[in-house]
């Protein structure tokens, strides 16, 4: 009988350790002054020093060191006086130079920590994360297997390299030994994710796209007997790319491992690739030999030695942490938990949040973008922000307060701003989507409705307030909706004696 | 006492992936234990009041200006490559996993 999640979380204690990988967005790469800009032609951002070859010389990005301190203080890092790059040596095609270039015994932040919270049955749980270190290094090219039925490399005749991404600047972030999570291991490790990237987006020192690998995660998992207090065996499951998948990886090597111990198996320290279609996870390389990457000071650059002064004034620089800007929005704004979470989950918090800073109703400001917008956005299978900007939400939610625009006229300049038809004011104007408030225009209409329909009529002469629901439907019928039923309203009763 | 050991240098041999023959290791865990010995007594001379150095020149805290600078056209790139195809470059099936 193969044991579920629960059983094997009943029968075993996880233990997590997390790596994640990010690429800066800065302009050049680490070390030359190559682009760094995503998808362009095999190749074309390379150079002698990122392609290795003989006679060329590093040169550290100065914005690079500047980011990763950043980083470093964001998570609650001490800033290392003095830090050097080491070169880590491998036979591996992705880096021409036979080595990476990264940090070794001398990472330039240490000894972090970052909070993390999860909502859980029990109410809402509180994670500190210890980081262990952030350090400094390049990321490699990008390899295409060619031959053989699946792209990977087992099977393949030959490999293309394109050398674009060599030499990147990336920043590795790994935690301590993650203990004590429980059942929670998954929520916690995509949570401990998800709060980084957030941090990373507010220093604005990457892009953070798990999609396109500008973030990416290494999951370990070990299991202890429960209640041993024992350290297991751990597996590394690499480049997992999205939130959801950090999840799914943890608690699908929660339920492998557990299997495999209940078997009367051992589990083997290994790299395990994850399955995004399966969520399970398939074996790479075994770690059971120690690695031997020869790390040596790299000769060609000098230490890194970051003054006191220069941490303190990048110090000061920090944003706002994104869980208090979080909480500060919610009691700002009034939102329920839930609502502020889909708002999270869809990104969507910063553009809600320029456009209440462009005077909208925080309330209103939500149930567009996440409404209307969102839906759209779906339907086109792309991001809301890229259909509409804030202004013009902000423009059109000002027409619906000043009466100009009805909730329904609204959605229909929306739907004209995202077909291209211009700003909200040209879509009004090209579709003559304003309300009618000329009150004559509305009387003529509202004696039509009443010539249409007498009896009702007299029953509201009677004092049948409610009976005017007919009357005020006709006449945004024959106003094409553009008319501002309130208005109606008060004055059709007014007109039978009633206002 | 010798400073490298034969095994270290099949080790070392392995990690550089340079397949070489027992009289090739005799010889070199001689040769490299000469070297080693030399180097061994330049560290003699160094006090506990030397720090250990990866760099000849006292400097510290190079950086250049994030600016980019134009790079090489794929064809320059490729140009010294054995092998190429699809403007990437072609090399020969790798054994195991990337790193
Ligand atoms: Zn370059």
């Amino acid at each position: 009988m193969a044991l579920n999640y629960d059983q094997a979380i009943a029968a075993y204690d996880p233990t997590l350790g997390l790596e994640v990988h990010v690429e800066l967005n800065t302009n050049s790469k680490m070390f030359c002054g190559c682009a760094t800009e995503f998808g362009a032609e095999p190749n074309t951002q390379t150079c002698p020093v990122c392609l290795g070859l003989p006679g060329s010389l590093p040169a550290v990005n100065g914005k690079a060191i500047e980011s990763s301190i950043l980083i470093g203080l964001a998570l609650n890092c001490s800033i290392a006086p003095f830090s050097r790059f080491a070169r880590k040596n491998y036979f591996y095609p992705d880096m021409p130079k036979n080595f990476q270039t990264s940090q070794f015994d001398e990472p330039i932040c240490v000894n972090g920590y970052l909070d993390v919270e999860i909502e859980t049955d029990e109410g809402t749980k509180v994670f500190r994360i210890d980081i262990e270190r952030v350090h400094m290094e390049e990321d490699t090219g990008k390899s295409l297997h060619v031959g053989g039925s699946t792209g990977r490399i087992h099977g393949a005749e030959y490999s293309l390299l394109d050398y674009n991404r060599a030499g990147i600047p990336l920043v590795e972030i790994v935690t301590k030994i993650i203990p004590n999570t429980g059942k929670y291991a998954p929520l916690v490790a995509r949570a401990y994710v998800t709060e980084l990237r957030d941090i990373l987006r507010s220093l604005g020192v990457s892009d953070v796209k798990m999609e396109q690998g500008s973030l990416r995660c290494d999951a370990n998992v070990s299991l202890a007997p429960a209640g041993s207090g024992q350290l297991g065996t751990r597996s590394e499951t690499k480049n997992v790319n999205s939130l959801r998948s950090v999840e799914r990886a943890v608690s699908g090597e929660i339920e492998r491992q557990a299997n495999r111990l209940q078997n009367g198996e051992r589990i083997v320290q290994e790299t395990r690739h994850f399955l995004e279609e399966s969520g399970q996870t398939r074996p790479g390389r075994s770690k059971e030999q120690a690695e031997d990457y020869r790390y040596f000071p790299e000769p060609d650059l000098v230490p890194v030695a970051p003054d006191a002064a220069w941490i303190e004034e990048l110090r000061a620089t920090l944003p706002e942490k994104p869980s208090i800007r979080r909480k500060r929005l919610k009691i700002e704004w009034a939102v329920p938990d839930k609502e502020m979470a889909s708002m999270v989950n869809a990104e969507l918090l910063d553009t809600v949040e320029e456009t209440v800073l462009l005077g909208s109703d925080p309330t209103k400001a939500r149930s567009w973008w996440l409404g209307e917008i969102s839906r759209l956005a779906n339907e086109k299978e792309v991001a809301p922000t890229s259909l509409i900007t804030p202004i013009q939400v902000a423009e059109v939610i000002a027409l619906i307060a000043s009466g100009e625009l009805t909730d329904k006229l609204a959605r229909q300049v929306v739907e004209g701003v995202i077909n291209g038809e211009g700003t909200p004011q040209q879509v009004i104007d090209a579709r003559g989507l304003k309300v009618v408030s000329d009150d004559s225009a509305l009387m003529v209409a509202i004696e039509a409705a009443i010539a249409s329909q007498p009896e009702t009529a007299e029953r509201i002469r009677g004092g049948n307030i409610p009976a005017a629901g007919a009357l005020i439907g006709a006449v945004m019928k024959a106003t094409g909706g553009q008319a501002d039923a309130a208005k109606v309203r008060e004055l059709l009763l007014k007109h039978l004696g009633q206002g | 006492m010798s400073a490298i050991s034969r095994d270290e240098v099949a080790h070392l041999s392995r990690l550089a992936r340079i397949e070489m023959t027992d009289s090739e290791l005799d010889h070199l865990a001689s040769e490299l234990d000469l070297i080693l010995g030399a180097v061994a007594r330049v560290q003699e001379v160094a006090g506990a009041d030397v720090p250990p150095t990866s760099h000849p020149l006292p400097l510290q805290n190079v950086f250049r200006p994030d600016v980019v600078t134009p790079s090489l056209t794929a064809a320059e790139s490729l140009s010294g490559a054995p092998a190429s195809a699809e403007q990437r470059f072609k090399v020969p099936q790798i054994l195991g996993d990337a790193e």
